[in-house]
């Protein structure tokens, strides 16, 4: 089976329905998408398929057609993505466990709303959970990263 | 590093040693007071060198032998060595360093005694050396009880500084120059002619000296970093997904392993037929191990379904089987025999009752989960007789005991490398997985095995916040709280949670009645009796512990008397509260959310205070009553810490406490069915949602002396709060969590 995963291009010899987030974990060693739930309840696991967040972890391998970004793909430490810079910025991580998850939700919604409402980023973040409780900087920091992409002030 | 054993005793001794190309600087305190017999029985021996900074030529290495489990322990760890050293904030690097009992953490006990945080009387203040003492003796190398920074303040900070004196010695060796006209500047020895001498290049010659006995550490108002909001050291790798926790961790010749195990606990195993599993794709071995099965195989999903085709017959839960079964036992235990303690009783609150119009109620708190998002797991490696383990743990030298235990190894061929955890909220206070994986270990040796549980296998295989009730009664007079009658009841988490490491504490569990009986409140007639329930399913603490349903029910009851009383919720708490430290607070609170005012139709606050972990925490939360029910728009909370080491992570810790605190208030709980929790996963163990979550407006005071931690203490007060803002919008009084039970949230 061949999947494209960050531009680049892996033949993986696995089952039709192992999940997604196993086959780039354990298979390609990608491992910014984390294992959380396994149900698609906590959103840790969330990665782009052509742009779109999806939850990784209960999306069947062979179901997937289009091209995979995963947190390592949107930015890296050195040339990170806007919203990855607005998280480091708000300081938004304490375990850090599910931000992969909330980054790649913030980065979808970010696409199609360049300036999401409390509403908007209410109704569209809120099935990433976040055990610690970092919601208030998540908030702000999608508001920060808005601003960003749009190249203004927020 | 053995060489420290040989250097006499005095205030402070301090050792630098040759490392591996390198030199590591430490410093261990030792407080020989008359006060303290027991240190004159501590050996030489046990004065070992606890090294916190290591210099080699590649620069510094901050050793940070707390765990990070999200509190941001690390970065608090290094700014304190890091304000000392003088090293940049962009070049530190920290590790954990290997376990050791010179980590021994002095604080962590003093929660455990039967004085209050505000007491600070003759014997209450040598019972908390006291505490520093046994911490040393018994090598509590343990993160938790909010500790790691008021441990580490002073020994932290003095150790940067011997290192610093010690390399500013080294350059004056080297050059020729000096001490006196050289200084440091970001990890370098500079020179009056402006040379830069790196500490990396200066480690060779430090190795040799001997470091000073005694430093003199900066004032304060000199703080390059402390005090300031610092960049976390994590938070670029934890917001590009290159953050490696346990669970990310690859190896060379790595397989996949996951357990399954009596989800009632304890009930142990009967049979099992792993006949399916076995034929089941990429699986490498089936392991049976106490009280269940390990599949290892060649990917973690595979593993997953592989025991998935396992059949078990599972042995019965050797506790009650229901939640209901579990609360009669509970109802069953306020009486003598079971009457663990009576810390507080002033006045005469029999004789105030008596004749008196007495108000009576019960309150209840469920078991919850600690539910962190990464799931439990540990690689292991078991290979030549030399044992590897890597996990998150803030038990490092209790995991390695069990590990030594149940392998028959010496202690010494088993390394532990402490990883980054994601959550922990005091999951990571137990080893249950990792004895599990090391007899996975024993029976598949040489190759490194990550075992990793499902999310439904640490659901149900959690040691939660036990259950718990409460009988109160009480009176009021002339407009006052005049008695509080406060009888609580708990399995004991102490025992629970000791008794797996085979230590046993004797006398009361003041986790049973803490946050309820060290209250600062000079009510006439006022009384708190601690029961102790027999062991349930066993359990183990929560972030906050024992606080965490006694700020519920303390506050909440209180709340109700001052309603009987008809006096104002604030001012009667004010009037009532003899802490200075305490009023400020809720003073605080009263000027931040303008109590008092208005806040128009369907809309109401609560307040409520919880002094735990020596911090007074106080918390207004202002809810609306909407058609569809509760929603919660915004909280205010003072908190009283002496200090602030970073306004940052101060206020995202203790907005993430009071997410936590209102969250699970709102809607989690674990219940049992058959033995078995019956919350598998987060559809039905669900804490707060973003869109749920308050604005919360943060403010710190610095009144007192004493440095406290913050990782706690705001998640008690937040579900008291709650509920009597529910109150004082509905005339609604719920006395149960999760309040969702008895009213619907938006």
């Amino acid at each position: 089976m061949r999947l494209k995963v960050n531009g680049k291009t892996h033949e993986v010899d696995v089952e039709e329905d192992m999940p997604l987030l196993w086959v780039l974990r354990d298979e390609l060693g990608i491992t910014g998408p984390k294992y959380g739930c396994g149900i698609a309840m906590c959103g840790a696991c969330t990665v782009h398929v052509d742009g779109v967040a999806v939850r990784s972890c209960s999306l069947r391998v062979g179901d997937v057609s289009g091209e995979i970004t995963t947190i390592e793909g949107l930015g890296s430490p050195e040339a990170m993505h806007a919203v990855q810079a607005a998280w480091v910025e708000r300081q938004v991580a304490q375990c850090g466990y599910c931000q992969s998850g909330q980054i790649m939700a913030a980065a979808s919604l970010l696409s199609v709303n360049a300036e999401p409402t409390d509403e908007d980023i209410d109704r569209s973040m809120s099935a990433n959970l976040c055990r610690c409780g970092t919601y208030p900087r998540i908030r702000a920091a999608v508001k920060t990263a808005a601003a960003k992409l749009r190249g203004g002030k927020p | 590093m053995s060489r420290a054993g040989t250097i006499a005793r005095r205030t402070f001794l301090i050792g630098s040693a040759a490392v591996a190309g390198g030199v590591a600087f430490g410093i261990y305190a030792y407080k020989r007071t008359p006060l303290n017999p027991l240190l004159d029985g501590l050996g030489d021996g046990q004065a070992a060198l606890t090294p916190y900074v290591r210099v080699d030529q590649s620069g510094v290495t901050i050793i940070t032998p707390r765990a990070d489990v999200g509190q941001g322990a690390y970065s608090m760890q290094a700014a304190l060595v890091a304000e000392e050293l003088d090293v940049a904030w962009e070049d530190i690097k920290v590790d954990p360093g290997p376990p050791s009992v010179a980590y021994y953490n002095g604080k962590v006990l003093a929660e455990g005694l039967p004085f209050a945080a505000t007491d600070d009387g003759f014997v209450a203040r040598n019972a908390r050396l006291l505490g520093d003492v046994l911490g040393k003796f018994l090598g509590v190398q343990v993160t938790g009880g909010s500790s790691t920074v008021a441990d580490a303040y002073e020994k932290m900070r003095v150790a940067g500084a011997v290192a610093r004196e010690v390399l500013l010695q080294a350059a004056a060796q080297q050059t020729g120059i000096a001490k006196a006209d050289l200084r440091t500047r970001n990890g370098a020895v500079i020179t009056p002619d402006g040379r830069s001498l790196s500490y990396g290049s200066l480690a060779a010659t430090a190795a040799k000296i001997d470091p000073p006995a005694s430093v003199k550490l900066k004032a304060e108002s000199d703080w390059r970093y402390l005090g300031k909001v610092m960049p976390r050291i994590d938070i670029v790798a934890k917001s590009t997904g290159t953050a490696i926790f346990g669970i990310d961790l690859r190896m060379p010749g790595m397989v996949y392993a996951t357990v399954r195990a009596n989800p009632r606990l304890g009930g142990g195993m009967k049979g099992y037929d792993a006949s399916a599993a076995a034929k089941s794709r990429g699986v490498v071995k089936i392991v049976p191990i106490t009280d269940g099965v390990g599949v290892i195989a060649d990917n973690t999903w595979r593993a997953f379904r592989a025991a998935d085709l396992i059949k078990f017959d599972w042995g019965p839960a050797p506790y009650p089987a229901t939640t209901a079964a579990m609360f009669e036992t509970v109802a069953a235990s306020f009486n003598p025999a079971h009457q663990d303690s009576r810390l507080k009783d002033e006045g005469n609150v029999e004789a105030a009752l008596t004749g008196a119009s007495v108000i009576e109620a019960e309150y209840k708190v469920p078991h919850l989960a600690h539910a962190p998002l990464e799931p439990m797991n540990v690689v292991v490696q078991f290979k030549d007789g030399r044992l590897e383990i890597w996990t998150g743990t803030q038990i490092p030298l209790f995991l390695i005991a069990g590990a030594a235990s149940a392998t028959g190894l010496r202690a010494e061929n088993i390394h532990l490398h402490p990883q980054m955890s994601g959550g922990s909220f005091g999951r990571r206070l137990e080893d249950d997985y990792v004895r599990q994986a090391v007899e996975l270990a024993k029976a598949f040796q040489g190759r490194p095995i990550k075992m990793t549980w499902t999310r439904e296998e640490d659901m149900t295989h959690d040691f939660p916040r036990p259950l718990g009730m409460a009988r109160m009664r009480g009176a009021v007079k002339d407009g006052k709280v005049d008695a509080y009658d406060l009888s609580i009841a708990y399995p004991s988490v102490t025992a629970s949670q000791f008794g797996r490491q085979n230590l046993s504490i004797p006398g009361p569990d003041v986790a049973i009645v803490a946050g309820a009986w060290d209250q600062p409140f000079k009510i006439p007639n006022y009384r708190v009796t601690g029961y102790r329930v027999p062991e349930l399913v066993p359990v183990s603490s929560w972030r906050s512990v024992g606080a965490s349903g006694n700020g519920f029910l303390h506050d909440c009851f209180l709340d109700e008397l001052i309603h009987a009383a008809g006096a104002d919720p604030l001012k009667e708490r004010l009037r009532l509260c003899w802490h200075e430290p305490s009023r400020k607070v809720l003073e605080a609170v009263a000027e931040m959310s303008s109590w008092g005012s208005d806040l128009g139709k369907d809309r109401a606050r609560g307040v409520a205070f919880t002094l735990s972990f020596g911090v007074p925490v106080a918390e207004v939360v202002e809810v609306t009553n909407t058609p569809r029910g509760i929603r919660i728009d915004k909280v205010f909370v003072a908190v009283e810490v002496g200090k602030v080491l970073d306004p940052g992570n101060f206020d995202n810790q203790v907005q993430g406490g009071i997410i936590w605190g209102l969250g699970h208030a709102m809607n989690a709980e674990l219940t049992y069915a058959d033995g078995i929790a019956q919350q598998t996963n987060y559809h039905a163990f669900e804490g707060m949602r973003l869109y749920q979550a308050p604005r919360i407006e943060v403010r710190a005071l610095t009144n007192t002396d004493e440095v406290r931690g913050i990782g706690e203490p705001s998640v008690p007060p937040a579900a008291p709060a709650l509920a009597n803002a529910i109150f004082a919008a509905t005339g609604k009084r719920i006395r149960e969590l999760p309040l969702n039970k008895h009213i619907a949230f938006v």
